[in-house]
C-alpha cells in the first residue's frame, strides 16, 4: 500500500450554480434531473429545481394515483397523471411496466433509483419550486406538494434566482 | 478529532459524490473521512470537489487493483 501526497489544497472558490427547469413528469427525465441535482449539490453547487407543469407529479405528497386537485377536471388529470411511483417512462413503457423494470435493473445493478434520488435532494437542500401558473391550471395547492417545496414561482422570480448560473430545461 | 470510514466502491454516479457529502457534512471540523474508492470518476473528482468545498485531501493512497483511499479533513 504505497502512499502518495497529495497537495490539493485550495482556498473554496465562489459557489457555482445550476438551475434545472423540470418540465417532463416521465420516469426517465426524473432520473436525469435528480441525478443532475443531486450531483451538482454534492460538489458544491447551489442548485435549484424549478416543477412546471408534468414535472409537478414528481413533488406531490401522494406519490400514486390520487384525485388531487380541486374541480372535476383537475382531479380527473390528477389521478391519471399520479405521482413520482406512477411515473411513465418516455419511451416504450408497456402500459407502465417499464418503470417497473427499471427500478429493478437499477436497485441490481446498485445504481440510485428514482426515490432515493429525491431523499438524497432533501437531504442536500436543494431548493424545490414549484410553478404557480401550472399549479392554478391543474387545481393544485402547496399543500398537495411535499413540505421540502421551499416556495411557489412565476417566471420572474426563477430568472432571478437562476440568474449567474447555468439553466438546463428537461 | 475521530476518524470515520467510507466505502463507496460499489456506488455509481452520483453516489459517488453523494454519500461522500453527506457523510462529510455529519463530522466535526477537525475529523478524518476515509474515503475507498475506485479509479476513474470517482478517484479524479471525489478529492477536487472536497477541495473545492473546502475540506482539505491530508493524502491519497493505493490500496489494491482499481481501489484507492482518500484521506479527507474537514
Amino acid at each position: 500500500m504505497g502512499a502518495t501526497n497529495i497537495a490539493l489544497e485550495k482556498p473554496p472558490t465562489e459557489q457555482k450554480k445550476l438551475s434545472l427547469i423540470s418540465f417532463s413528469g416521465d420516469f426517465d427525465k426524473l432520473v436525469a434531473t435528480f441525478t443532475l441535482a443531486t450531483g451538482a449539490a454534492a460538489i458544491g453547487y447551489e442548485v435549484n429545481i424549478f416543477f412546471t407543469f408534468w414535472g409537478l407529479d414528481a413533488i406531490k405528497k401522494k406519490q400514486g394515483r390520487a384525485f388531487v386537485g380541486k374541480g372535476f377536471l383537475g382531479k380527473l388529470f390528477g389521478f391519471f397523471m399520479g405521482g413520482l411511483k406512477s411515473a411513465p417512462v418516455s419511451r416504450l413503457n408497456f402500459l407502465g411496466l417499464s418503470p417497473k423494470i427499471f427500478r429493478y435493473l437499477m436497485r441490481s445493478k446498485n445504481v440510485a433509483t428514482l426515490e432515493e434520488l429525491v431523499e438524497a435532494a432533501k437531504v442536500l437542500e436543494i431548493n424545490l419550486y414549484a410553478c404557480e401558473m401550472a399549479m392554478h391550471i391543474l387545481g393544485l395547492e402547496k399543500t398537495d406538494f411535499i413540505h421540502e417545496v421551499k416556495g411557489v414561482l412565476g417566471v420572474a422570480t426563477f430568472l432571478e434566482i437562476s440568474e449567474g448560473g447555468r439553466t438546463i430545461f428537461i | 478529532m475521530a476518524t470515520y470510514q467510507l466505502d463507496i466502491t460499489r456506488e455509481h454516479c452520483p453516489m459517488t459524490f453523494v454519500k461522500t457529502k453527506i457523510q462529510l457534512s455529519k463530522l466535526s471540523t477537525g475529523d478524518i473521512l476515509e474515503v475507498l474508492l475506485t479509479e476513474g470518476e470517482p478517484l479524479e473528482n471525489v478529492p477536487k470537489s472536497s477541495t473545492e468545498q473546502g475540506f482539505k485531501v491530508l493524502e491519497i493512497s493505493h490500496v489494491e487493483g482499481a481501489i484507492h483511499k482518500v484521506f479527507i479533513q474537514k
